[in-house]
């Protein structure tokens, strides 16, 4: 079946990971900037990156028939360093234009602290300012819930967000209620150990039903595996669910978010 | 979120034979990791925090409500409010330490 990759980090992956997605029916992708499992030290670290995210990636997955796409920012995990932050945010426009870039991610919080926050509020109103998507990160196992809370009080309490413009990722049993009933799109991912595995990805989908529901690997440097969403479509067909149902999750989802950026095309041999 | 009967299309019957041997396998894999600390060296930290949140997310497992999932994720979760003040460690650890808010 034909997915779409909402979010993974195909920096850290290998050409073989491409080839088995392209096998599999992976169609496009969009990489979200992250952090590298080290802090950097610098903002030209981030200027090499975004380079990186917005120039060669894509030719590499070019090769593959996978169209891809990316969001940029400085991640949750270097939020504290406000410094940092502040040098980033400034070199972020300048790559807002490439036609690859959908918009502001992933962004977030990660231990929940004040200077996180403040971070994740100048990068939403950098998203504001020039009229992009926003793809959130949302902490991790014990920081899931506080973390999440946080986040949908601060968007919800900015009147110029529209929640139907963001996707608020990595929800699982706790918190994809929250993100739903507000509005917000969500992503469950599908990560071994920290995050939901494919049976509780369906279960979820069994109890709150397909609508502003994506699937996504998250696959990166951590353990985890580019080709999470064809397991999750095995486990869906398992239970009897209709590959109406599942593409819908998989693929057309994907494209009615996506689509709100102007710059998402059709991946161009099903156009 | 609706845990009516029926929202998954699968009867009992059904999910019990298709799941039962792996669920099965993961019960003895959490027995096996209990039984491994009972065995482990230095016994003295058998009251690690984890180890307490552990054992209360299995008496939800055992509960005949639906919602388990749910129940277990809050056992774990940081049930405060506020943003910390500055970075206490780089990452989470899996659950929040409730026994320490208690003793001091």
């Amino acid at each position: 079946m034909e997915y779409i990759e909402m979010h993974t980090h195909m920096v850290s992956r290998t050409t073989d990971d491409y080839y088995q997605m392209a096998l599999t029916g992976c169609v496009a992708i969009t990489e979200p900037a992250f952090w590298a499992g080290f802090d950097r030290t610098s903002a030209d670290g981030f200027d090499t990156y975004f380079q990186q995210l917005t120039e060669y990636e894509p030719k590499r997955a070019a090769k593959y028939g996978i169209q891809y796409y990316t969001w940029l920012c400085l991640n949750p995990k270097e939020g504290e360093d406000r410094n940092l932050a502040q040098e980033v945010l400034w070199r972020i426009p300048k790559y807002l234009d490439h036609p690859t870039v959908l918009g502001i991610g992933e962004i977030g919080l990660n231990r929940v602290t004040r200077n996180e926050l403040k971070t994740f509020e100048e990068h939403v109103a950098l998203a504001i300012q020039h009229n992009q998507l926003i793809l959130i990160h949302t902490p991790h196992l014990e920081d899931k819930y506080k973390g999440t809370a946080i986040i949908v009080d601060t968007l919800l309490s900015d009147a110029r967000i529209d929640p139907q413009r963001v996707l608020i990722d990595h929800a699982e049993e706790h918190t994809i209620g929250m993100n739903l009933e507000k509005g917000f799109w969500t992503g469950i991912t599908l990560y071994p150990q920290t995050k939901a595995s494919p049976q509780r990805a369906a279960d979820m989908i069994e109890m709150y039903g397909p609508e502003r529901i994506c699937v996504n690997s998250a696959s990166d440097w951590g353990p985890s595996t580019p080709v999470a969403i064809p397991q999750f479509v095995m486990e869906m067909r398992r239970r009897g669910h209709s590959d109406d149902l599942i593409r819908k999750i998989v693929y057309e989802n994907p494209i009615e978010f996506l689509s709100q950026s102007p710059k998402f095309q059709l991946p161009r041999r099903i156009r | 979120m609706d845990f009516q009967p029926g929202t998954c299309p699968m009867t009992v019957q059904q999910l019990m034979d298709e799941y039962f041997i792996e669920n099965r396998a993961k019960l003895l894999d959490i027995a096996a990791f209990l039984d491994r600390l009972d065995r482990g060296m230095n016994q003295s930290s058998s009251g690690d925090f984890r180890l307490k949140a552990f054992r209360e997310a299995l008496q939800v497992l055992c509960s005949k409500k639906p919602g388990r999932v749910k129940q277990i994720q809050m056992v774990f979760s940081d049930p405060t409010e506020e943003p910390l003040e500055k970075l206490d460690q780089k990452s989470a650890c899996g659950a929040y330490d409730r026994w320490k808010l208690e003793e001091q």
